[in-house]
């Protein structure tokens, strides 16, 4: 797709270009929306539940490095090794020296979006390791050559007439065949042969227990597991903002996390990791990249609350109507708006722009994280920092002054409305995008002032 | 009840009769109402463009018109809550906390209140109610489809009170509709998209006018509907509470 464009709303002309596309995309994504309503409606408790969650959440990242300390030391003595990982490239270094230590070249992995966001393959790739990704989104969009669209279903731009196109090519399927059950099986037997012959996988981490030093893995196919328990090393990377305090707040964030992800009551396998089984090594990264920079963010800290369950994707109007790849990030939709800017303001400083700041993502949150709140405040510090367009800065000064002058503002009105000449959204001219898809309302004979001084006045 | 009127500046410009019809319908409701003559515009595109540092000028214009009312009424959510939320400046700072807290939407402020219970008209229409999200998700003024909650509509339990109203049902019932302020602009193919898709809800369900709170939303939609020749119109609901029937 067009990952080369880096601007959200040049991405979104080009998704825009195949309108019933769009349409499907839009389609397919409020399904999932109204079924995750159906799961959580279903609960009587669920409001409560994201109370629960956000709370749990914010005293986590108010006493972090102690639960981090708790963790490591309970994993350790259940027999875990641990790694801590300042930043992408150490975590790449961290993963590649396990396997060289143990002569891998080759390994499964299950959905992770912490290595897409280090580009972990990539690195792999380029040190001579061949990575498999197991779950079927994710091999589809490597088969692909793209990045992932969705956090949870990475290749829900794809239609199943286009993924039987794929497979054919790359795994032998049949010319022509798009039942999904077809393309599933063959999918899963091209994967078993790759899981019996691993000997390394690499797992995602869900939720991370302090008390405890196990990790839990939610997954619908179960391919996590198939990868874990046939290899001999098992490495699993996480962020440090996964950790939970204890094993009973899981009820909380699992019963919140499939319904909102997907609206199922429980993901199929949440498989529960703690020692490692003989003759097993299992290793835990733990990835800092920027967060503890991020947290020391008042205003924005709280976003690292997320459980990555992309309900608020599903809901967003537009992320439907653009596509996930129009966010150019590992994470994209409305959480993808307000991390990327942690890492790089300067590259991501469209993104809190790509938003009506219609507020559907901060509802459906289940950690109730204020998402709209902080893409408006995100707008705020890049166009402080000077990150604007000139013209627009120049425009919106303008806009700003006119409009804090009431005798100016009354003379522009009246002289052809010129004060909308300085509001962006009503330009009166025909090369503005407003026209593009919209008429201009006609002006009236007069402006309400004028009505007014003549009829109260 | 001394009411100070704020009519947001393109309301002021393109769609006077919505000021009228929202003027008078406060005074039919028993309201003492002005209008301040100086007012421009509250600065919200300012804001949400990132500009709230341009914006103290207006700030500082607003809080000089409006101060000393006990009430302010605007025929609009959004620039209702950029006033209720972002009115900040270093120089008039206990009169606005006051106008912070006394600033309302026009039909919130006629259920919470003026606690109006009966209303004097008749629009014999199919008319679509669109939620403008940040009257809805950021005043509250309707209840929100993504929560476990009790459904409420302040401008529902209003447009009820008129006679003769036949109101729809939509399949998304408060989708937004992509306006978004600079938004529809910056973001033109997305919001033009939203657009088109949140009028062919109205129009598949026969509406015959849309409704809603906010102009800058309904102007957006009017926008589309007159670029596809279609015959469903727009009208604020102060147009209808006001009772006149176009
Ligand atoms: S921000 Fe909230 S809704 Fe979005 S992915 Fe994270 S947890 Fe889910």
């Amino acid at each position: 797709m067009n990952s080369t464009i880096t601007n959200h709303a040049d991405a979104a002309i080009q998704f825009n270009l195949d309108e019933p596309r769009v349409d499907w995309h839009d389609k397919t994504l409020w399904f999932i929306r109204e079924k995750r309503d159906l799961a959580s409606h279903a609960i009587p408790e669920w409001e409560q539940l994201r109370e629960y969650a956000s709370q749990i959440k914010n005293n986590v990242l108010s006493n972090l490095s102690q639960y981090l300390q708790e963790f490591e030391k309970n994993a350790i003595a259940n027999g875990v090794i641990v790694h801590w990982a300042a930043d992408a490239a150490e975590h790449n270094q961290i993963v590649h020296s396990i396997l060289k230590k143990h002569q891998i070249d080759r390994m499964v992995k299950s959905k992770s979006m912490l290595t897409e966001e280090c580009g972990l393959n990539e690195y792999l790739e380029h040190n001579g390791i061949e990575v498999i990704d197991t779950d079927l989104g994710e091999r589809i969009v490597q088969l692909a050559k793209e990045p992932p669209s969705h956090i949870v279903l990475p290749c829900i731009h794809w239609k199943k007439e286009e993924i039987g196109e794929l497979f054919h090519k790359h795994l032998g399927t049949d010319k022509g065949a798009s039942d999904p059950k077809y393309l599933t099986a063959a999918a899963r037997e091209h994967l078993r042969e790759t899981f019996l012959t691993r000997r390394a996988a690499l797992t995602g981490v869900n939720f991370a227990v302090a008390e405890t030093g196990e990790f839990v893995v939610s997954t619908n196919e179960g391919n996590a597991d198939m990868g874990a328990h046939l290899a001999d090393i098992h490495i699993a990377c996480m962020g440090i903002e996964k950790i939970i305090p204890q094993q009973q707040h899981l009820g909380v964030f699992l019963r919140l996390l499939a319904r909102s992800a997907t609206g199922q009551p429980i993901t199929t396998y949440s498989s529960h990791f703690k020692k490692p089984q003989p003759h097993q090594e299992v290793h835990i990264v733990l990835v800092d990249n920027g967060r503890s920079v991020h947290l020391g963010k008042e205003d924005f800290r709280n976003s690292l609350k997320c459980i990555r369950c992309a309900a608020c994707m599903n809901t967003c109007p537009v992320y439907r109507r653009s596509g996930g790849h129009s966010y150019h990030n590992a994470v994209a939709g409305p959480i993808g708006s307000i991390l990327t800017p942690n890492f790089d303001m300067r590259a991501n400083k469209d993104l809190p722009f790509a938003s009506t700041l219609c507020g559907s993502c901060s509802n459906v949150c289940p950690v109730k994280i204020d998402i709209h709140d902080q893409l408006y405040k995100w707008r705020q510090v890049l166009m402080k920092e000077g990150l604007g367009p000139t013209t627009k800065n120049a425009s919106m000064k303008m806009m700003g002054w006119v409009l804090s002058k009431p005798s100016l503002y009354n003379i522009s009105g009246k002289a052809a409305r010129l004060v909308l000449k300085y509001s962006p959204f009503v330009v009166s001219n025909k090369l503005n995008p407003w026209y593009k898809q919209r008429e201009m309302p006609a002006p009236p004979k007069e402006s309400f002032k004028e009505w007014y001084k003549k009829n109260r006045g | 009840m001394r009411v100070a009127l704020f009519i947001p500046c393109y309301v002021d410009q393109f769609y006077p009769n919505v000021a009228i019809a929202t003027l008078e319908l406060l005074e039919k409701h028993g309201c003492t109402v002005t209008y301040p003559l100086k007012q421009t515009c509250c600065g919200q595109p300012m804001a949400n463009s990132g500009y709230e540092h341009e914006a103290e000028g207006c700030s500082m214009l607003f809080a000089e018109n409006f101060a000393g009312y006990d009430y302010i009424v605007c025929p609009s959510g959004s620039c209702t809550l950029h006033i209720k939320h972002h009115l900040h400046t270093e120089k008039n700072a206990p009169e606005e906390a006051h106008i912070r807290k006394t600033v309302y939407e026009l039909c919130e402020f006629m259920v919470d209140v003026l606690k109006v219970d009966t209303i004097n008209a008749s629009f014999p229409h199919k008319v679509g109610m669109h939620q403008s999200c940040h009257g809805q998700r950021g005043l509250h003024l309707s209840q929100m489809s993504e929560l476990n909650a009790e459904p409420y509509s302040k401008p529902g339990s209003l447009l009820a009170m008129v006679k003769d109203v036949e109101l729809i049902q939509l399949d998304r019932i408060d989708e937004c509709c992509g306006f978004g302020g600079t938004f529809c602009v910056a973001e033109e193919a997305v919001s033009g998209k939203m657009g088109k898709d949140r009028v062919a809800d109205h129009v598949r369900h026969e509406a015959e006018y849309i409704t809603g709170a906010d102009m800058s939303c309904l102007m957006h939609m009017e926008g589309i509907l007159k670029r596809q020749n279609s015959n469903t119109k727009v009208i604020h609901i102060a147009e209808i509470l006001n009772g006149i029937d176009n």
